[in-house]
């Protein structure tokens, strides 16, 4: 079965497998090279191992873009406590849909990720935190689990190198917020899924209060390559900053959506319109979303950048999680950016007082603009209740809440004063 | 770890200081008097750094931080009151406020309301929020505990207090989001004996408690320092009075007895405390009669019998009565020949407060137990025994006489009763004298530990109605035996110099939270 929109500008170095259904069980994914990275890894010592992550330069794909060998330097080696490893696959941003494919077709990529990863920073229990939605997703993770540990490659003394590591698949129960780590780490202790203040950092004081490390399953699929072929082979994609590959979740008003995989060196606007094959016949595209609907919106104009964590910065919004959306001319951009403020509200966790009052502020203002009811002083307040928002919360919902409220009204300010003036849509119906 | 030693350099508001390791932005603040308001942080709870009121901007970090949890690190430079600073505070205030009924006009916490107070403060008269407001409706959340929805602003001291200090978690936040709310899980009522204090840490009118409810606006209130009589803890209390009837009680915070905490029981002993009808004038015997009389006479016919030789001492006292008033009468037996006295001592089942275990609703629901022992009062099950056929003076000190039994009292050549209320018992004493509750004097108490609390007057006694330490030694000075003691400092520091238990303390010393704990020597614990 071919995976659907395969294009040959892609580096599918991650999504080589997607669509191959004999990838999903171990042992067709030992005869495509699986757990040879592992293998390689148990004769290094974990010190080694991060070393080589760090020297690949492998950024966090969740969202944030932190180094993650570094990250793995900041847990504890003296074994006073114990140290846990999540594996972030809640994957609760809007328009993201990467991890679910990696955990479809290839789970054992990722459970190979999470052993050398465990390994490098000496956890001995890791956690696969999946969003309770994936159904499908869970029982292929789970049959994976279970495979992996039949091949002693979970467990005691694996692959008979003397280290020890159980893995345990625990399911979300429907919050974007268990998907920000500390947020996870509270749903998973059995809680409610809070974020927590920062410091204490999850490599000090983490899952059950031990030092844990929290990874995006991208991230962690991306470790057995990296491993397997060194830093090296890694860097030779991607920027000096951005090594390596991506996966960009494309969605929206595209020709051909779905997943693809590029060299973080790739050109986004290339990305939209040659390999998602640009919008519809007849229609043009108004603004792109380049990383999850937490980053701010770019107008066509803006998207001749790299897709790079800092090209894509440079350009004016964000890399994220590469969730991107494409809406074209046939949107109301207004009820567009209402319904993501309106997702924020119903995920606000509501501990802060700034994100759980001002997602319902923005909103209802958005929704008395849309009913004809704005007013002019709408749009100053909108900028000034986002300000109020953004930086003032425990976690960065809040933030991204406002993103597209004040990069809308920055980028598309036409669309709000016609709304509110005229009471029409600058959408083309 | 020598770590949490090391002193910090900070500087807050342009005033140098040196904190230990550990020490928050927000406690280092306070001791340079820079008070930054807060909402979700209590001193005795956990920080989580939800309601965002706290913020203060720290030179070198990209954004205001949250100085209830945030730890002073070396040469930090705060600003607490920066225009950032302060836009940030005013969005708070504004955000809680979107959907708050603003409806203190009838709320219970009006006039002591953080929320108003910090509403005040940034002076934001008008709200920019024009939609409608999200109304939730109240509900109960115990027998006696309110909770009104639409007054939460989601702080979680509630859900906190129930976790971390009763160590009950039966509360928590319902929903997410602006939908959010406190319940219990199961929305069914709980009850805890330490549930009241869900009210007091409440920072708005979201907790309020049915018994106080819609009774009294806080400004009106008149606050006393006082003890709970409630048990031998003896909790620091502040009890709230309007026209002179205790509304309610309130902890007062004391590190070494009650943190920031007091138990139900307690609140409801202090209302109830001299409750019902009051003997309001001194009375004498008139063959078969009790008469009113006026102090002079009553002192007058007492000073007479006492000098006609009654006979030897006997008395009943109560464990309620404060130390003064029991040494007062020590000084008279002693006068004529003391047998002793004895009291008795209502007990009831215990309750911890797990989170602060020196807390306990003890088994001894008197105050002043200890106080009694010391004074040589022997504690006993059957007070009544030592009085039956007592030819002498016999005297009841503040002891109800419930339980007395027919003709108490009538063997003695004079029975003298020193009480709040009459009970049939007392009919048949000689003279009565109308005494003062603890409410209604100054006066201390000692504690299970031996700690020696004291207690101010809030409210005026019914009557004529003075306290036996009061009258009593205007007695023994018409009698010749003593000084006159014209406050209960100076009773104090008589009975501080004879009872060795004592020795060393007088109302400076003990200042308000009290002193004479064991294993503390009596000034050290001066506060």
């Amino acid at each position: 079965m071919a995976y659907p929109h395969a294009h040959p500008r892609e580096v599918r170095l991650l999504s080589k497998y997607f669509g191959d259904e004999d990838a999903i069980g171990i042992e067709g994914w030992a005869e495509r090279g699986g757990y040879v990275a592992l293998e390689k890894a148990l004769e290094m010592g974990p010190d080694e191992v991060t070393e080589v992550v760090k020297e690949s330069g492998l950024r966090g794909r969740g969202g944030a873009g932190f180094p993650a060998g570094l990250k793995w330097s900041f847990m504890p080696k003296d074994g006073k406590r114990p140290n846990y490893l999540a594996c972030n696959a809640d994957e609760s941003e809007p328009g993201t849909f990467k991890d679910r494919e990696i955990m479809r077709w290839t789970p054992h990529q990722m459970i190979e990720g999470i052993i050398i990863c465990s390994y490098a920073i000496r956890a001995q229990h890791a956690y696969i935190y999946i969003r309770g939605e994936m159904v499908d997703v869970v029982r292929v993770v789970n049959d994976a689990v279970v495979e992996a540990y039949r091949k002693g490659y979970l467990g005691e003394n694996i692959l008979g190198s003397g280290y020890d590591l159980e893995l345990t698949v625990h399911l979300g129960a429907g919050a974007y917020i268990a998907g920000e780590e500390t947020g996870l780490l509270s749903s998973l202790e059995g809680r409610r899924a809070e974020p927590k203040v920062k410091p204490p950092f999850p490599a000090q004081r983490g899952a059950f209060g031990m030092p844990t490390t929290v990874n995006n399953v991208e991230t962690l699929a991306a470790v057995p390559h990296i491993v397997e072929n060194g830093a090296d082979w890694y860097r030779q994609w991607g920027t000096e900053k951005s090594p390596g590959t991506k996966l960009f979740s494309c969605c929206g008003h595209l020709q051909r959506p779905g997943n693809y995989e590029v060299s973080l060196d790739f050109n986004l606007k290339e990305l939209v319109y040659d390999l998602c094959g640009g919008p519809p016949e007849g229609r043009q595209l108004r603004a792109v979303i380049p990383g999850g609907s937490s980053v701010p919106l770019m107008t066509v104009d803006e998207i001749d950048c790299d897709v790079s964590y800092e090209g894509i910065e440079a350009a004016g919004s964000l890399q994220g999680s590469g969730g991107l959306i494409a809406i074209d001319d046939s949107a109301c951009l207004l009820r567009s950016i209402r319904k993501m403020v309106d997702f924020y509200a119903h995920e606000s966790c509501g501990q802060c007082t700034n994100c759980r009052e001002g997602t319902v502020w923005l909103a209802n203002i958005l929704r008395r603009i849309e009913r004809g009811d704005g007013r002019e002083e709408d749009l100053p307040l909108l900028l000034d209740v986002g300000a109020n928002m953004a930086g003032r919360t425990i976690c960065p919902l809040s933030d991204s809440a406002a993103v597209p409220v004040v990069s809308g009204i920055q980028k598309f300010e036409e669309e709000f004063v016609a709304h509110i003036k005229d009471g029409t849509c600058t959408a083309v119906r | 770890m020598n770590d949490e030693k090391k002193l910090l350099n900070v500087t807050i508001d342009g005033v140098e200081l040196e904190v230990p390791a550990g020490t928050t932005i927000l406690a280092a603040a306070e001791r340079v008097g820079a008070v930054i308001p807060r909402y979700c942080y209590h001193p005795g709870l956990s920080a989580p750094a939800v309601c965002r009121m706290c913020l203060v901007e720290v030179e070198g970090a990209p954004k205001p931080l949250a100085s209830c949890v945030q730890p002073v690190q070396d040469d930090m430079v705060v600003h607490t009151n920066t225009a950032q600073a302060r836009k940030a505070r005013r969005a708070a205030v504004e955000f809680l406020l979107m959907n708050h009924p603003l409806d203190c006009p009838i709320c219970d916490a009006a006039g002591q309301c953080e929320l108003q107070d910090y509403a005040f403060e940034t002076g934001q008269l008008k709200t920019r929020y024009v939609e409608p407001k999200l109304v939730m409706g109240r509900d109960k959340v115990t027998p006696e505990i309110v909770y009104f929805a639409d007054r939460c602003i989601l702080c979680t001291r509630c859900v906190r207090f129930m976790d971390e200090i009763a160590k009950d978690p039966v509360l928590v936040v319902i929903n997410r989001g602006q939908r959010g709310y406190i319940d219990t899980m199961t929305g069914e009522l709980f009850e805890n004996p330490f549930s009241i204090n869900i009210v007091d840490v409440c920072p708005v009118g979201a907790l309020v408690n049915e018994d106080f409810l819609f009774k009294a606006r806080a400004w009106d209130l008149d606050q006393t320092a006082s003890i709970c009589p409630g048990c031998s803890q003896g909790c620091n209390v502040s009890l709230g009075t309007k026209e002179e009837r205790i509304v309610r009680a309130k902890p007062r915070f004391n590190p070494e007895v009650n943190s920031y905490w007091m138990c139900d029981h307690g609140r409801k002993t202090v209302i109830n405390w001299g409750a019902g009808a009051r003997i309001e004038v001194p009375m004498a015997r008139d063959g078969d009669e009790l008469k009113p009389v006026d102090w002079p006479q009553a002192l007058d016919a007492l000073s007479e019998a006492i000098g006609n030789e009654p006979g030897r001492a006997r008395a009943i006292v109560s464990a309620g009565a404060s130390n003064e008033s029991l040494f007062t009468l020590r000084r008279l037996m002693e006068e004529l020949g003391s047998d002793g006295g004895v009291f008795r001592v209502p007990t009831g089942p215990e309750a911890e407060l797990p989170g602060f275990p020196k807390l306990k609703l003890r088994r001894d629901r008197v105050p002043n137990a200890k106080g009694a022992e010391l004074l040589g009062f022997q504690r006993s099950d059957a007070v009544f025994d030592s009085a039956q056929g007592h030819r002498g003076a016999l005297f009841v000190l503040e002891d109800t006489l419930e339980g007395a039994p027919d003709g108490f009292g009538t063997n003695a050549e004079l029975f003298v009763y020193i009480g709040t209320r009459l009970n049939p018992a007392a009919r048949s004493a000689d003279i009565v004298l109308p005494s003062t509750t603890f409410a209604e004097m100054a006066g201390t108490f000692t504690n299970f530990e031996g700690r020696v609390q004291r207690f101010e007057q809030a409210l005026r006694g019914p009557g004529l109605a003075r306290p036996w330490w009061l009258t009593g030694s205007a007695l023994l000075e018409r009698l010749g035996a003593g000084g006159r003691y014209r406050t209960a400092a100076e009773v104090f520091a008589a009975l501080a110099s004879e009872v060795s238990e004592y020795e060393g303390l007088n109302y400076e010393v003990l200042g308000l939270k009290g002193a004479g704990a064991p294993g503390s020597s009596a000034a050290a614990t001066a506060g």
